[in-house]
């Protein structure tokens, strides 16, 4: 289950860097990030609130909002093997990318679906634009395989339903069958099941981890559940404050936690698996990240801040074959 | 036999859903009963939908029962009025899930604490250092007082919001998914405080919260809601290490547990589909149409909450 399996890389994020442009002032949301997801892993990326997780997903394929701005940083795509730096691509060649080659679910269903039109007409829709499909015809037919795959019950009624005649888990189904439509090299799947139930959460994710066997998929998840991490993932990026401060393996994280901030996470989250006494709560709240704190942004919250700590950021350092930390405590 | 501080019977509340020529009720909680005892937490867990946040508001009063009542101290709730309600709200609070919408945009953290205080005509010497001292029961403190809520992140409002309750010193509140709008390092914060206050001031909860580990940690009992019925009540680790209702089996089997190997040995008993509407809840067990024991008599008739052993309760046909 641990990364050497998976060698060819898909994407490289190099460098990254994106800034808001708020009237309250520079948000830097991400700094020097760079991880690479290969080909036919599933990605994960954790962490908090605010944390830059949901802006890197979308830098991935240049799709920051305003007022984000990609500052500076690199993008690498695989592409048939042949490298292409995303953030350099004109608008057409990434409309050919974007829906295609990497296709996003959203948290939350009911707004990435339009009110106005059928879940059917929705998921042909993106069929058509990328020419997967030939006509309406074809597509309506792929729809509804497309539905019964993700098991959706009834999937020839349910193509023509609206949006809001679905229940949330349904309208979930529906928008990673449009996601799936044109069987996309990379899935990004930012926070999928956050907004649904416990039991409907465990089917999704059971169907996800399927799809990615099946199809051959490489999936990059995000969220901020811990079990959710330790149920999907190959490889894990723990990001505090716009900075990846430890990337490992999924076992290695959770058995062998090097940076303070995910012991703290690990030991904050309660198990419902454990009798657990007393409950370890990291202290403080998550820094503003107009005025970031100096060197190690996890430093006034960290029981083992040193002088260097405040003074200058750590770097990545890899600490065990594929075990990347960023800490002063294991930077020497 | 200890008497219970709150003793809920046949507890219903049926919410009118339109319908022109008849009449369409949404059962939102249709039957319940459980007590909780003095110093104890119940948990209250289930998922979207199934009551249990009505529930919370039915015990408190905040809303009227369609029918069954609530024994507070020994004194029916639903009936309470004038004079004796107003001391019932006294004693009895609630902490909502949402602190942006809970605390008053243009109060100061002291004007806020110092409210039910006016509300209730009581007087106190010092209020100035009264709220302080309240405000360090929460961890916050003096430079608080006079600064407005927007200034706070979610856990420090949800602090101040336990803090406005805690001036009432009251002996029963209903905690309804106090830490689900924060982040996992601050709801451990918020988690640890809750029970120090509990310890201190021999308060008695009903913790209200789809998230189990978290129910798990607080709770002395836990019940299982499902669909406007209780299903399970339990001792919080029998119900995790020995659930009965498969109900609570595929609920306890759904959560992705923080342990990567555990996830992958972990069995799968996984149910299908969702809940269904309250509006026109299925015959029987409401629990049939997904359960994968499901028999004639479960579709046709309604099980009652049985003790199957010590304290531990269940609504299923199986037992």
């Amino acid at each position: 289950m641990s990364s050497p399996q998976f060698r060819e890389p898909l994407i490289e994020v190099k460098d990254l860097y994106v800034y808001f442009y708020t009237y309250a002032g520079v948000v830097k949301a991400i700094e020097d990030m760079t991880f690479t997801i290969y080909k036919g892993e599933k990605f994960c990326m954790v962490g908090e609130t605010g944390c830059g997780k949901s802006v890197t997903s979308r830098a991935l394929a240049n799709i920051v909002p305003s007022p984000g701005r990609i500052v500076k940083g690199k993008v690498i795509y695989y592409r048939d093997g042949k490298p292409v730096n995303i953030l350099e691509l004109s608008e057409e060649q990434l409309r050919e990318i974007r829906g295609k080659e990497i296709a996003y679910i959203v948290q939350d269903p009911s707004s990435a679906l339009d009110p106005l039109y059928t879940i059917g007409y929705q998921i042909v829709e993106t069929m058509i634009d990328h020419y997967t499909v030939r006509d309406q015809k074809e597509g309506y037919k792929r729809a509804v395989e497309l539905l019964r795959e993700v098991l959706m019950p009834d999937p020839e009624q349910r193509i023509k339903n609206y949006p809001h005649e679905l229940s949330g888990g349904q309208r979930q189904r529906a928008v990673i069958s449009i996601g799936l439509s044109n069987m996309p090299r990379l899935l990004i799947a930012d926070e999928p099941t956050s907004s649904l139930d416990v039991t409907v959460q465990a089917q999704l994710l059971e169907l996800l981890r399927r799809l990615v066997r099946e199809h051959g998929l490489t999936l990059f998840l995000i969220t901020h559940d811990m079990g959710v991490v330790a149920e999907m993932c190959d490889r894990v990026a723990v990001l505090y404050a716009g900075n990846i401060v430890e990337l490992a393996p999924v076992d290695e994280i959770f058995k062998n936690p090097k940076h303070p901030y995910t012991m703290g996470l690990l030991r904050a989250v309660p198990n419902p698996q454990a009798d657990i006494e007393k409950l370890e709560p990291i202290p403080g709240t998550i820094p503003n990240l107009i005025y970031p704190p100096p060197g190690c942004r996890f430093h006034p919250r960290c029981p083992f801040a040193r002088d260097v700590c405040k003074r200058e950021k750590p770097p990545l350092v890899e600490v065990s074959p594929g075990h990347y930390v960023r800490c002063w405590l294991h930077a020497e | 036999m200890v008497e219970p501080l709150v003793h809920v019977e046949g507890l219903k509340k049926y919410f009118p859903a339109g319908g022109f020529l008849k009449k369409v009720w949404v059962k939102a909680v249709d039957g319940v009963s459980f007590d909780i005892f003095e110093g104890e937490t119940l948990g209250l867990v289930g998922e979207s939908g199934c009551g249990k946040t009505t529930t919370g508001r039915l015990i408190l009063r905040l809303i009227k029962p369609t029918a069954g009542k609530v024994l507070f101290a020994g004194k029916d709730v639903t009936r309470l009025r004038g004079k004796e309600l107003k001391a019932f709200r006294r004693e009895a609070n609630i902490v909502f899930q949402d602190p942006y919408t809970s605390l008053d945009p243009r109060q100061t953290v002291f004007n806020i604490i110092m409210e039910p205080l006016k509300t209730h005509g009581i007087q106190v010497d010092d209020p100035e250092g009264f709220v302080t001292k309240l405000l360090y029961e929460v961890g916050l403190n003096e430079t608080h007082l006079y600064r407005y809520p927007h200034e706070f992140s979610g856990g420090q409002r949800q602090r101040i919001a336990i803090a406005r309750i805690l001036a009432l010193r009251p002996k029963f509140i209903v905690l309804d998914e106090p830490t689900s709008a924060l982040d996992v390092s601050v709801q451990a914060q918020i988690l640890n405080m809750l029970k120090n206050l509990q310890k201190k001031y021999g308060l008695t909860y009903l913790f209200i919260s789809h998230n189990l580990g978290v129910v798990r940690y607080m709770s002395n009992r836990i019940a299982v809601m499902y669909l406007g019925k209780i299903v399970e009540i339990a001792p919080a680790k029998t119900l995790f290490e020995n659930p009965l209702h498969p109900y609570t089996k595929a609920l306890l089997a759904s959560i992705p547990v923080p342990d990567p190997e555990a996830a992958r040995t972990k069995p799968k008993i996984q149910i299908t589909g969702e809940p269904p509407s309250p509006i026109n809840p299925p015959p029987g067990c409401r629990f049939a149409p997904r359960c994968p024991h499901a028999k004639d008599l479960c579709r046709q008739k309604d099980p009652k909450l049985k003790e199957i052993e010590h304290k531990h309760v269940v609504a299923c046909w199986l037992y």
